[in-house]
Formats: structure tokens, sequence, C-alpha cells
């Protein structure tokens, strides 16, 4: 007779028995195994993301004033006041270094503005060298208009998002508080997902005019040649009279020690995840055992090893973890971009990329996890079932 | 499978149990389920067991068929020692015993609800195959009129038929021995009847050695020999 029958069959049908609850076993190790993946691939993607954005400040140390904030945010924060400057006078001191590349001058000015927002909020605005922010930027892109045409002119570059803020278009006129000047916006940047969304972007030299800072600037950032000892070039510039100097990859380690502590965080989340799918399963997988008693054990009547009934009740166990993990890794790519958006929720600071790094390897991987897990979660059920003697289940017969 | 011959002088019997005893324990208290059994079968022959409830006919017939063991007291099946004073087989080759020699019926079906016909009666074999019988489920079917409802389900079944299924898959490792306690307790009169005509029909015809339990007295008498057990023991 050519119809057969294996041990697989028997436990893929007896996952049919009780369709709600397979399903809802399947969808619980679904949603860890995309916790797990989403994990992975976070793990991956943050850090070549952080990279990315850092390569994409187009200069890999800052030198400011000492004591100067050189973040917008910190800013903010002091509400415009403690800016420190420098003279323009420097720039020369610190081209004359062979590890410096290129080197461009900013000057950031802040202003309170009555108008913005409900109860006021500070303008902030940073003077660039249309000669060599362009260049170093290169990856700015325009969604409307240009660069400035004149070191001097009375015109501004507003990012992306402080046009939207600010609703501007090219040819619109800004108005600086206080100083009473206006100004032409001629350029709109597209969206680069940096800092420079937010940023209005003013000559060097109109800076220093409206606000009254001839021949000094806050910062200047470095773009440093590609074999040069970064470290070395940092205590070389320290040697500068009263200087502070930031470098990229210091502020990296910052950022990555503050999403470390945020990753333990959401790596316990996983493991949790994983648990409660753990135990949905051996749940799942012992009720059907001590369900299918007496079935156990007329098939052990009949003639089944231990190892037999082992087999058939782990192979249950790990159909549903293998169903449960493929789905789970499917969501996990379907989803991607809400994974992203709810992990960016999370952390303190996200940078621009995708967040999420997730590729078919990663995906094996995280099938293998659960596999793994489903395989732990099977032994003892199965043990149950195994040891089930014929004639317990035969006597029982009350039920 | 050739009939084998009863009476054949040198041929050891199907099985052969001497004072044999089971006490069950509860608390303080002593059950003496089996009490001093012996019993010998020949290949073929047709025995059923009869006696009140609680009489020990459960207890005996599954000590007899590998499925229990008893307190005390040996047991031979084929001339080979299953268990005696001094020894006794693992459970491994206890389970290879049950594959080989046994086919079991009980008074419930014990079918698996989630497979058909057909594959309830070769589930056996998603375990084990029995390299010397060359198994023919359709054959079986067909012998207990089932072969028309292959890919029913259990549930899609009268209680007859149901029970039919159960002999078929006892049947399909092809045993020596068929155990069958209280195989029609569930089944009316003529079902009953029914059962009892094809239980006589494979003794008969395939000489298959059965032992039956039963509470009804006229299915008792198809069998050729009538054990009555009271209290444990051998009445007559
Ligand atoms: N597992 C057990 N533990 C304790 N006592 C038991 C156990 N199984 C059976 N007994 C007792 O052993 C005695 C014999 O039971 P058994 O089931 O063999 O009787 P039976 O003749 O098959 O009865 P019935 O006709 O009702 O099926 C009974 O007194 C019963 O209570
Ligand atoms: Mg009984």
């Amino acid at each position: 007779m050519a119809k057969k029958i294996n041990i697989y069959q028997v436990a893929t049908k007896n996952l049919l028995r009780k369709k709600t609850r397979t399903a809802l076993t399947i969808l619980g190790i679904a949603l860890s195994a995309w916790v797990l993946i989403s994990l992975l691939g976070f793990n991956r993607g943050y850090e070549a993301a952080l990279n990315k954005d850092i390569d994409n400040m187009g200069f890999q140390v800052l030198v400011t004033a000492k004591g100067c904030p050189y973040e917008a945010a910190t800013l903010m924060l002091k509400g415009g006041t403690g800016l420190r400057y420098m003279k323009e006078s420097i720039l020369a001191d610190i081209l004359k270094h062979p590890e410096v590349e290129r080197l461009t001058p900013q000057l950031m000015a802040a202003i309170f503005d009555p108008n913005k927002g409900e109860s006021g909020g500070i303008n902030a605005y940073l003077g660039v060298e249309p000669t060599t922010f362009p260049a170093m930027k290169s990856y700015l892109k325009f969604k409307q208009g240009a660069w400035f045409t004149d070191p001097n002119a009375l015109e501004a570059v507003v990012g992306y998002e402080a046009a939207e803020l600010e609703q501007r278009e090219v040819g619109d006129k800004l108005l600086i508080p206080e100083k009473n000047v206006e100004i032409k916006v001629v350029g709109i940047l597209a969206r680069s997902g940096t800092a420079d969304d937010g940023t209005i972007f003013l000559p060097l030299k109109t800076v220093q005019k409206i606000f009254d800072k001839p021949g000094l600037i806050t910062a200047a950032g470095i773009k440093v040649r590609k074999d040069a000892n970064m470290a070395e070039l940092e205590n070389k510039l320290y040697d500068l009279p009263d200087v502070q100097v930031v470098s990229m990859a210091q502020v990296k380690s910052t950022i990555m020690s503050l999403v470390s502590t945020a990753k333990v965080m959401v790596f316990s989340i996983a493991l949790i995840a994983i648990l409660i799918a753990m135990l949905g399963v051996i749940n799942t997988i012992l009720m059907s055992v001590l369900e299918r008693y007496q079935e156990i054990g007329i098939i052990k009547s009949m003639g089944a090893m231990p190892w037999d009934v082992f087999r058939m009740i782990w192979t249950e166990t790990v159909i549903l973890c293998l169903l449960g993990g493929a789905t789970g890794i499917g969501i996990a790519f379907a989803l991607s971009k809400i994974t992203d958006y709810l992990i960016r929720r999370l952390l303190p600071y996200t940078p621009t990329g995708s967040l999420i790094a997730i590729d078919g390897n990663l995906g094996l991987i995280t099938l293998g996890v659960v596999m793994g897990i489903g395989l732990v979660s099977g032994i003892y059920p199965a043990w149950r079932a195994a040891r089930v003697r014929p004639l317990e289940s035969i006597r029982s017969e009350g039920d | 499978m050739t009939p084998a011959a009863p009476n054949a002088p040198d041929t050891p019997n199907a099985l052969d149990a001497l004072n044999l005893r089971k006490v069950y324990k509860r608390g303080a208290e002593e059950i003496v389920a089996v009490d001093d059994v012996s019993l010998h079968v020949k290949r073929g022959e047709f025995v059923s067991f009869i006696g009140p409830s609680g009489s020990g006919k459960t207890t005996l017939i599954n000590i007899l068929g590998c499925l229990d063991n008893a307190t005390s007291g040996s047991l031979e099946l084929g001339g080979r020692t299953v268990f005696s004073a001094d020894k006794c087989l693992s459970e491994s080759d206890l389970t290879r015993i049950r594959r080989q020699v046994f086919g079991y019926i009980f008074q419930k079906f014990y079918l698996v609800p989630t497979l058909t016909v057909y594959e309830n009666v070769i589930l056996p074999f998603a375990f084990f195959k029995k390299p010397e019988a060359e198994a023919d489920p359709m054959g079986i079917l067909k012998f207990l009129g089932l072969d028309k409802r292959t890919n029913h389900r259990p549930s899609e079944l009268s209680g007859g038929e149901m029970q039919r299924v159960a002999i078929a898959r006892s049947l399909i490792n092809k045993p020596e021995i068929l155990l069958a306690d209280e195989p029609t307790g569930n089944l009316d009169t003529k079902r009953s009847e029914e059962i009892g005509q094809i239980l006589k029909s494979l003794n008969e015809k395939e000489g298959l050695t059965v032992l039956l339990v039963t509470h009804n007295p006229s299915l008792a008498r198809i069998a050729g020999r009538t054990i009555s057990l009271i209290d444990g023991r051998i009445a007559g």
C-alpha cells in the first residue's frame, strides 16, 4: 500500500485540533521573533547610521572658544547667552597644521524672538563662509534656490524644517528681531536629516555686521586629511590659547555610551518577550499532552517507544516555533519603518539613516534562535508525554 | 498467516501464566486484584473471561498483555519468559513484544480524531515497521466492512464502526494474540453481535489467539473456553 504515515504528519494534525490556541501561540512567538530580529537589526544599524551622520557633518573636529556651547540644543537651553568668541586670526594658526585639509569658520548668533511660538523663543542664525562652507557640506541639496550671491549679501539659506516652521519660500523676507534687519531668503535646503534642517544660514560677514561682532567667530570646523593622526592634531590644537577642541569621535563615543544604557533596557524587554513566548509554548504543548493522555497511552500500547512519543511532541513545538518565527521575521521586514519610529521615540539621540539593519542573514539567525528556544521549551512537555504509561491512560476511564 | 495447529505437540503454548498475583496498595489497605491465577492458552484458542465487576478481569488481561506488571508469578509467551521470580524484560523489550505479539481492543475506541479512518489504522506504522508483516490495511478494512469509509474522520462514524476501526488498527501489525477488554461495552446488542462475529472469524479463519473480557454471557459463549473470575480467582 502506497499511503504512508509518519510522526510529523501526526504532529501537524494534532496542532490543527485546537486552531485558536495554536494560532495564539504562533502569534506570541511571532511577536517575540519580531522584537528579537528588530533589536538585532538595531544593534547593527544604529552604529552604522551614527557613523554616517558624523561623516555627513563634513568635519571631524570643531574648534570653539573655551566654554562656548557647540551644540544648538545647549544653546537653546542657555537661552542664547553664553556664546564665546574667537578672533578670526586663529584660522591661519589652525591652517598651519599639515593634518588640516579644509577649514570653515562659523559665527553663531541667537536672539529672542517674541513672535515665535506662543510665548516667544530663541532664533539662531549661523554665519558661514560662502567660499568654504558649501564645499565642506557637499551633501546639502537645495529644494529651492541656491547659496548666497555675495559674502556681504543680506541673504539667507534656510534649512528644511526651519523653512516649514517659518513658512518661507525663496524670495520671502525674514525679519531679525531687535536688529530690525530684513533678509531675503535665497535658498531652501532639502531635508538632510541633520541639525542643518533647523538652521538659518547667513553669510559670515553679514552676521558679524548685524550682530556687531567684527572679526569674530564662534567655531571653526576642520576637515582632517584621511591619513592624519587625529589625536595628535587634537593635542596640537589645544596649544592654541583659550580654545576647546571637540572631535566627532568623542561625540560618537558619548552618544554610544548613552545608547548602550538604552540598549540594555531594550534587550531586557526582548528577553522578557522571549521568556513569555517560551512559557506560551510550554503551556500550549503541555495542555495538549494532558488532553491527549489516553491517546498517547494507546500509541504506546501499540508499540511506540518513549523516544517516538518524545519526537512527536517535540515536532509539534518545532512546527509552532518555525511558523511563529517565520511570521515574526516577515512582520519585522514589513514593518521595519514602524519599528524604526518606535525606537526613535525610546532613545535619547537617534541618527537619521535607517536604524534597523535587517537582512536575510539576520533572519536566519533569528529563526535559529527561535527554533532553539522551541526545542528547549519542548523538552519538558515531550518528556511528560514520553513517560506516559499505556496502562495509566487506559485505566483513567473516568473522563 | 497460516493458522497454527492448536494441538501440535511440540509447538509451545501462546501463553503460560503461573501463580499470577496482583496486589494494589491503597494506604494501609491491600487489594488483591488477581489472586494466584495460573492459565495456559494454546495457539489459536479463543478464551473469554467473565465475572462480576471488580473481579480482576481487566487487571489480569493487562498483565497477560504486558501492559501491567504482576506483583508475583511468572508469564511466558510462546515459550519466552516475560517475567518470573528471577527475570524481567526491560521496558523496551516489552514494547517490542507489544508490537509483535499483541493487538489490543478496549471498551473505548481511542481513535485519533484528527486522522482519517485509514490513517488511524496505519498509525502504528508511524512508529515502527514490522519487518515480516506485509501489512494490508485495505484488506483489513474491507474485511471489516470499512473500505468505503477510509477517508472519514472518527466523528463521522457510528460506535460500531469506530470499534471496527479500532479492531482494524489492532490487526495492522499482524498480532498473534488479540486482547479485547469489553469491546462491546459501548455498543447495542446488534453491534455487539457483529463484533463477536468478527472476533470469531478472526479466530477461526486467521488462527488468531483471542482473549476476550466481557460482561455479556451470550458474547462469552462464542469462545471455545470461558474462564470465570471471582474476587481475583479462577472460579471455573
Ligand atoms: N490502579 C488501581 N489501584 C488500586 N486498585 C485498583 C486499581 N485498578 C484496579 N483496582 C482494583 O482491583 C480490583 C479489580 O479491578 P479490575 O478493573 O481488574 O476489575 P474488572 O473485573 O475489570 O471490573 P469491571 O468489570 O468493572 O471492569 C478492583 O477492586 C479495583 O478497585
Ligand atoms: Mg474491567
